[in-house]
């Protein structure tokens, strides 16, 4: 892919760790998060929930809390224009069929999991929508539930929904795997669990709603997805064009803002009484109801020849969905597209299966299915090594993907593949071995690698669309409708459109996340952000600059390719310049636009029929490769992560003070997952509420991470970039998994790998 | 029940307010006062968005009754930038790149100020100790540590190697 500003000159901009424009107001608390706003005569608003995972609502009466003095309104489904949420799932291929996947506002006559939504109030003050909460009446009949996937698929098991308990199942065949099992030099067996997580952002759900002085129904709120506002105006039942959503620099979401939260009851209640109203969610209901990822297990057989090379790979995935589908089915197709790794591997069988229970829903978190498999393909490929006394990185070597490999799936890998070197520089990373401390104490190092999809499935035609313009002093604006994570997405859009159009940064102000206001841009999800987002600044601000240049040209004469935009003027090869304002003025005498719409298409594709083989899912893929050297001490399990090395090739870095801290913060979250963070749920109820029982790692848990940013100058991103947001939190698990066993010989195969597992698996306990 | 008479300093400024008895000097200080820099990320002092100095000592305003401030001094995030200047911490905050959402931000520099404050020449230890109680989701703390290292004169150049 050829880039003409990057042909041109060297990058000024981008590839620069520039300060981004809103670091200093979150220092100084000048960010308005979604729970720091207030409007006059605001009401406040709480959510009755389920007590039970699996319950038929006999009773429900409200008339006790709506007769409560400052209770605005309580509301229960049968108040809810449209109760029900309906999306399509395209790509099915299986026995299950169609999959159409619901979701109700307010529960109806049943109750699937404890927290379900039930009833909502609005009220004078927080404290009196809580009472009004504890005054509505509800009587109900709990009724047999089922809390794992393999009781949920079981004959005669009880049926979360109308349907069966399978809600999605994915299958992959290429090559004769029982005939290259049965030639392999080594076989691998392993059967790998992980657990339930939560994505735990540090800011809880939360936005407030008003009806606008145009009448507009506009709900602010922390959402990594603008676009629900069609979901409430279906909820509603009012136009489209009648929601407005605007959505704050969020306090971290993960993915779990990317279902709806509260823009639904949000809207429900301020339409209801006409005034604004405030939903701010406790930790204790964000931990209880919202949806987290989903457990997996794993069983995996790897056949490897002499040379270490993998042959074959059986493996069969079984998930909970929880008891509602959400985005289930597509996290289990990237589980089902990843799960051999980013390795060669010429027979591959998966037989992928997702079941209804009534625990708590799963659906999208950071990783999105293609994490859990790198627990088992890591763990894997480390076993198959150890077996044939190969060495880490070289059995990642041999077997990693190469430009034009195909996937199991049937696609083409397209972009450079980094792994061997993404290894070597991973491991160098950690230095010096650590001596052991005491004769107890062991100590060993670990690798893995992953590879994770950035950009929408090809089959969801994703484009995303970005307005830039000059206001007539020089300074420009940009328009999209981007979500600001907190991974310096609107940042990044002003380095790409400073780079294309030369204006000084600070000069430059971003508005993002506005349904009415800035044209749309999808999700951020997806690690898609700043290859769909940046390639629409992008393409816009080079659509921009031509329409400006042309002008120029005429005025300084010449040829418009001779012409650059740099330090706010308009640059000419022979030293001449041209002051942005003049132009402007000239555009504006002459007729040109300052200002342009663009839009981007990401490359598109049919469904692909998986059992087949038959082509491309994903646009492409970032790949990575993490070190870590962990003490084990041997008389109690416990283990301590020394040191720890992030390898990613990001394509090109445009700001690498933001890509570092993506790798090392997705890095520690993969920390968390590996050696702490659990969700507890007992017969579908969750015991783990609080941040003193759901423990994610604090500065005293983990070590430096040492990120390490490859640029392979290859990727579908605006200057070649490659989506960061997801991929490091992938490989850390493994890596402190393999680590373990180098240390101790120990061989944990469930996650979270706690003291106490650790020491079973030494023998400790028996 | 009735309100009660809050009398106090908050970033220096004498203020009085009237809030219920049972409330805390978070929501005092968000809802009564308008200072929403302090963050409620739990509301059960598990993860220190909300911490304060009172008399110059760290808390949770979360676990604080808001009552429990009167006669005293407090100081939340709004009160450590004076006259727009940023502090060594926020400033240094800033040029490493730390906030990404920065929800925890405040309470982690209300902490770093107080580590600073009682000990002028931490250890990454140290650091890492005194923002235990910061939970962040977002950063995996190594910027974080940096920053504040280096705001205190003892820089550590770790944790980030580039290449090609």
């Amino acid at each position: 892919m050829t880039d003409a500003v990057a042909t041109r000159d060297a990058l000024r901009i981008v590839g620069q760790p520039v300060v981004r424009h809103d670091a200093r107001d979150k220092v100084v608390a000048a960010t308005a998060y979604a729970a720091d706003w207030a409007l006059p005569g605001m009401l406040h608003a709480a959510v009755l929930r389920s007590p039970y995972p699996s319950a038929r609502i006999v009773r429900l009466e409200t008339k006790r809390a709506t007769a409560m003095a400052g209770v605005a309104v309580v509301l229960t489904a049968k108040d809810v224009p449209r109760n029900t949420l309906a999306t399509d799932v395209p790509g099915q291929t299986t026995a299950v069929g169609p999959l159409r996947a619901t979701l109700h506002v307010l529960a109806e006559d049943r109750v699937r999991h404890q927290g379900e939504p039930v009833a909502l109030v609005a009220a004078e003050t927080l404290e009196l929508a809580r009472d009004a909460v504890e005054a509505i009446e509800v009587e109900y009949e709990v009724t047999p539930g089922v809390f794992t996937p393999e009781a949920a698929l079981a004959p005669g098991a009880p049926p979360v929904h109308g349907t069966g308990n399978l809600l999605a199942q994915w299958r992959i065949a290429r090559g004769d795997v029982a005939k290259a099992l049965a030639g392999a030099n080594v076989v691998v067996e392993g059967e790998y669990t992980t657990q339930l997580v939560d994505a735990a952002y540090l800011e809880p759900e939360s936005g407030v709603a008003w009806i606008d002085s145009d009448g507009v129904i506009t709900i602010r709120l922390s959402t990594q997805v603008i676009e629900h506002f069609r979901d409430v105006a279906e909820v509603l039942q009012v136009p489209q064009n009648r929601v407005r959503v605007i959505g704050t620099y969020l306090g971290g979401g993960f993915g779990g803002k990317e279902d709806v939260t509260v823009e639904a009851y949000l809207g429900l209640l301020t339409l209801k009484t006409g005034r604004p109203v405030k939903m701010v969610w406790t930790r204790q209901e964000s931990l209880l109801s919202r949806a987290k990822r989903h457990p997996y297990r794993l069983r995996y057989r790897t056949g490897a020849n002499a040379h270490g090379e993998i042959v074959a790979q059986q493996i069969e995935l079984l998930a909970d969905a929880g008891a509602y589908a959400y985005l289930s089915a597509l996290v289990l197709l990237y589980s089902t597209v990843t799960a051999a790794g980013p390795y060669r591997v010429p027979a591959v069988e998966v037989d992928a299966r997702v079941a209804y229970t009534n625990n708590p829903p799963t659906s999208a978190m950071r990783g999105f299915g293609a994490m859990q498999t790198v627990f088992a393909y890591e763990s894997q490929l480390d076993r198959v090594a150890r077996a044939l006394g190969m060495d880490p990185v070289a059995v990642r070597r041999v077997n990693a993907l190469r430009r034009g490999d195909t996937l199991p799936v049937g696609q083409v890998i397209e972009t450079h593949v980094a792994i061997p070197e993404l290894c070597e520089r991973a491991w160098a990373a950690l230095g010096p071995p650590t001596a052991a401390r005491a004769p107890h104490i062991k100590v060993g190092r670990g690798l893995a690698c992953n590879f994770q999809p950035y950009g929408r499935i090809v089959w969801l035609h994703d484009w995303a669309s970005a307005w830039v313009g000059f206001e007539m002093d020089g300074s420009l604006v940009i328009r999209c409708g981007c979500p600001d994570v907190g991974g310096g997405q609107a940042s990044s859009l002003c380095q790409i459109a400073a780079e294309v159009l030369g204006v000084t940064l600070t000069r430059i102000s971003v508005h993002v996340s506005d349904s009415a206001l800035t044209p749309l841009a999808g999700t951020t999800t997806a690690s898609r952000q700043l290859y769909m987002s940046g390639n629409a600044v992008l393409k816009t601000a080079r659509e921009l600059r031509a329409g400006l240049l042309g002008v120029a040209a005429a005025m300084l004469g010449g040829d418009a390719d001779d012409l650059d935009m740099d330090e706010d003027r308009v640059v000419t090869r022979d030293g001449r310049t041209l002051a942005i304002a003049g132009l402007l003025a000239e555009c504006a005498r002459v007729g040109v636009p300052r200002s342009h719409l663009g839009v981007y298409h990401a490359p598109a594709g049919e469904p692909v029929d998986l059992a087949t083989g038959s082509g491309k899912v994903f646009p492409d893929y970032t790949f990575g490769a993490h070190a870590a050297e962990v003490e084990v001490d041997t008389e109690t399990g416990l283990v301590r992560v020394l040191g720890y090395a992030a390898a990613h090739d990001v394509g090109r870095a445009i700001n690498p003070q933001s890509v570092e801290g993506q790798i090392q913060g997705g890095a520690v979250q993969g920390l968390g997952y590996g050696l702490m963070e659990e969700v507890v749920v007992e017969n579908g109820i969750n015991l783990t509420t609080s941040f003193a029982t759901y423990l994610i790692p604090t500065a005293a848990d983990v070590p430096d991470v040492r990120a390490v940013v490859v640029e392979s100058g290859e990727g579908l991103g605006p200057f070649n970039a490659r989506g960061i947001g997801e991929p490091p939190i992938g490989p850390p698990a493994a890596a402190i998994a393999n680590a373990i066993e180098a240390a101790t010989g120990a061989r944990i195969t469930r996650l979270p790998i706690t003291a106490e597992r650790v020491a079973r698996a030494l023998g400790l306990l028996d | 029940m009735a309100k009660q008479v809050l009398s106090f300093t908050v970033n220096g400024e004498p203020v009085e307010a009237l809030v219920q008895p049972y409330v805390t000097l978070l929501d005092a200080l968000r809802e009564d006062l308008g200072l929403t820099g302090p963050k409620e990320g739990c509301g059960t002092g598990d993860c220190g968005a909300c911490s304060v100095h009172l008399d110059g000592k760290l808390v949770a305003s979360c676990l604080v009754l808001a009552m429990q401030a009167r006669g005293r001094s407090v100081t939340t995030i709004e009160g450590l930038a004076r006259g727009g200047a940023l502090t060594p911490v926020q400033d240094a905050f800033v040029r490493h790149g730390v906030p990404q959402c920065g929800f925890c931000i405040p309470g982690v520099l209300m902490a770093a100020a107080a580590l600073l404050a009682e000990n002028a020449e931490p250890s990454e230890d140290d650091i890492r100790y005194a923002i235990a109680g910061n939970l962040c989701r977002c950063t995996g703390y190594t910027k974080m540590v940096e920053a504040i290292s280096e705001a205190a004169g003892t820089a550590r150049n770790r944790g980030s190697a580039r290449g090609a």
